[in-house]
């Protein structure tokens, strides 16, 4: 279940599942079902098509496999676990290739022919098994942290965007994972974010480079405890229509614990949490307000969208 | 308050509600005077368009008195004044909106992510049309809350009725818009798929930019009646006659220079197997929307004609008669109106006595009917056209 990015209609870019690694772990769930089926269901045959079919033993050890491929189906095909299921099939790959080399050395003649096929068979599913695994670690390992991106073009000149976006105070009113941002000097600011129990993480931001009108990049100082930059830059859209707006923000390499804290200050999903902010940016620039509806009354938010209210006017109110 | 809430496909009840409240500098609350059922509503009703949560306030046509306004609000907007309000949320900021393009404003729809995920891009947000669409609390009402209200909330004075003004909110426009996209040229030959509010405005509106005939199509006898009286349209029974054939013959081969489908996703076919087969793939999904009309407009229109879909649509069709449609230099052209783009310029035909929308009307009825409102209307019992509610 990897995480790439995908560029929608306003310019933002946003996260999307990576429908391949997974649909190989669930083509492979099915397979392990039916092999844990058809060894328990009709053994005997599957025996005598593998050369094993002399020995109680090997029956017994077949057996035992079934059952053992119907938990590898069920690892694969409960989505949630789906991650660690193609490595559960490589260990039983190990034990399956180990049992029949063993049958291999004891058989002669055409039962010989038979297992050889059999541990031809395994080790092309052992390759595949490995792909698999190796593949949907890669992809697991784009977590919060590392590199989100998000851009959006809005019907304002690069000079407007570009002095809306170095007052830094003003980044709290749509980035809504931040509480506040404090300009405690000319490039110096002090950033605090919301994390959860109500706590707050801080660090302090400084500007290291600036181009009136078209760039600031900014990183949290030496010593800070979330370390992190990011880039935003503003160019005038094609034909004069608008600005487009660049955002490139990093986070230092997420050991476990700056992970944790790096997901505290921006959000479980950083990529997603860019494209919300990139919309809220351009809501507040061009018409100076957040769109809120009763449905979203506090306004667009990817990971909200699914809790909707129903349509119908809020019984506490939160006036302008 | 009361509103008028969608609870379950084809059944909404008027229930008790919270009062709304600004809740944006820019908001107004409007308290509601009239409230009009219209044809899009149908699809809420039955589910066809997703998106739909049990409580929706519906309605998307309405009037009234500006009762509360926020802290920023823009262009002299007062506490007390009578407005009409457009349909589509736009802020008026925006490209789209600058370029009068409202109904595809890019800030109105919070809920913008579902709707790309749907359509590839997001249209405006609208007032009680599922949360695809924002999730707005809509007019079917005795309060709404309008957000930009200094670009949806159009003051009229008191020198008309209600009557007269309130389908400048959707239908009246919705129907101009169809003509003006149909490019329709003095003289020229119209047909309209649809009787209803938006067909009758779509027929009018073609006479006023100069068309020489317009040709209704429908299969409610009372719906043709209104069309041939109130807006002097020619009419097809399509159950009755065939209506490609009609066509031809009353325009000696050529075909309709403009083919309006006013019908959209739900319509209906005179051979009972064609109609089953869509409605056989629309219960399975292999397709959303039943456009028989939208076929037939093609196939109708003559060699580089414009075919003009008004029609509300919503998901996906199948059988689009693309080689006609090609190979004879046809332009289409959809949109949902841009409702406030027109508001003003039909106000002052209005009020020249140009157009009097008020010939739509068949039912007047208090708030608390409104479930009975929609019953007749989708129906189509008691001959009704359109239902105005007043809460």
């Amino acid at each position: 279940m990897g995480v790439r990015s995908v560029t929608d209609n306003l310019g933002i870019q946003r996260a999307t599942r990576d429908q391949g690694s997974e649909g190989l772990a669930r083509m492979l769930g099915w397979f392990s079902l039916g092999l844990g089926v058809s060894a328990l269901a009709a053994g005997s045959r599957l025996a005598r098509a593998a050369g094993v079919d002399d020995s109680r033993t090997a029956r017994t050890v077949l057996r035992v496999t079934g059952v053992r491929e119907i938990g590898h189906a069920a690892v694969l095909l409960v989505p949630r676990r789906a991650g660690l299921g193609p490595w559960t099939r490589v260990a039983g790959d190990v034990l399956d290739l180990a049992a029949t080399g063993r049958a291999y050395r004891n058989r002669c003649g055409d039962r010989r022919r038979r297992t050889g096929l059999t541990l031809a068979v395994l080790g092309g599913i052992t390759a595949l098994d490995l792909y698999a695994s190796v593949r949907a670690a890669r992809n697991r390992r784009i977590r919060p942290g590392g590199f989100a991106h998000g851009s959006v073009t809005v019907n304002r000149t690069p000079e407007e965007a570009y002095r809306f976006w170095h007052d830094f105070e003003n980044l709290p009113r749509f980035m809504y994972h931040l509480q506040s941002v404090t300009t405690t000097g000319p490039r110096r600011s002090r950033w605090s974010a919301k994390a959860p129990a109500g706590r707050t993480v801080e660090w302090e931001a400084e500007i290291v480079d600036e181009r009136p009108n078209e760039m600031i990049r900014w990183r949290s100082v030496d010593g800070s405890r979330v370390p992190n930059s990011g880039t935003v830059r503003f160019t005038r859209a094609a034909g004069g229509n608008g600005t487009e707006v660049r955002v490139e923000l990093e986070y230092a390499v997420p050991g476990r614990r700056v992970g944790t804290l790096v997901a505290k200050a921006f959000g479980e999903n950083p990529q997603q949490q860019i494209c919300d902010d990139l919309r809220r940016f351009k809501q507040v620039i061009e018409t100076g307000e957040l769109t809120r509806s009763d449905g979203t009354p506090d306004g667009t938010s990817i990971q909200n969208q699914a809790k909707q209210r129903p349509a119908r006017p809020l019984a506490t109110h939160r006036t302008a | 308050m009361k509103a008028n809430c969608w609870v379950a496909p084809n059944r909404v009840a008027v229930e008790e509600v919270p009062d709304p409240t600004v809740l944006n500098p820019r908001d107004a609350v409007v308290k509601v005077t009239s409230a009009a059922i219209c044809g899009s509503d149908l699809h809420l009703l039955d589910g066809f368009i997703p998106a739909m949560k049990r409580g929706d306030v519906l309605g998307h046509e309405f009037m009234g008195e500006v009762v509360e306004l926020g802290s920023g609000a823009r262009d002299g907007l007062r506490v007390g004044d009578r407005v009409v309000v457009g349909f589509p949320i736009a802020c008026g900021d925006c490209a789209s909106c600058q370029r009068g393009l409202y109904s595809v404003c890019e800030n109105s729809n919070p809920n913008a992510a579902i709707a790309e995920t749907a359509m590839g891009h997001t249209p405006a947000g609208i007032f009680g049309y599922s949360h695809l669409m924002g999730g707005y609390a809509g007019g079917q009402a005795e309060y709404v809350r309008v957000p930009y209200a200094d670009v949806g909330a159009l003051k009229v004075g008191d020198d008309l009725p209600d009557e007269q003004v309130l389908f400048l909110s959707d239908v009246l426009p919705t129907g101009y818009m169809a003509a003006e996209m149909g490019d329709v040229k003095p003289g020229d030959v119209v047909a309209v798929w649809g009787a209803g509010p938006v067909g009758q405005f779509a027929a009018v509106s073609a006479f006023l930019l100069g068309a020489e005939q317009v040709v209704v199509i429908d299969r409610f006898p009372y719906r043709l009646r209104i069309a041939r009286d109130r807006a002097g349209a020619d009419t097809i029974n399509y159950e009755e006659t065939d209506v490609l054939d009609t066509l031809r013959e009353m325009t000696a081969g050529r075909g309709p220079d403009v083919c309006i489908d006013a019908v959209g996703m739900e319509g209906h076919h005179p051979s009972a197997a064609l109609h089953a087969y869509d409605r056989a793939k629309q219960a399975v999904k292999a397709e959303t929307d039943r456009p028989h009309a939208l076929r037939e407009a093609i196939l109708a229109c003559r060699n580089g004609g414009t075919v003009s879909a008004i029609g509300a649509y919503g998901g996906f069709i199948d059988k689009f008669p693309i080689g006609s449609f090609m190979n004879r230099s046809l332009t289409l052209r959809s949109g949902q109106a841009h409702v406030q783009r027109y508001m003003r310029p039909l106000l002052e035909r209005i009020r020249k006595g140009e157009i009097d929308p008020s010939f739509i009307i068949t039912h007047t009825m208090g708030l608390d009917d409104a479930p009975h409102g929609y019953d007749i209307f989708k129906n189509k019992q008691d001959d009704c056209l359109k239902v105005v509610l007043k809460p």
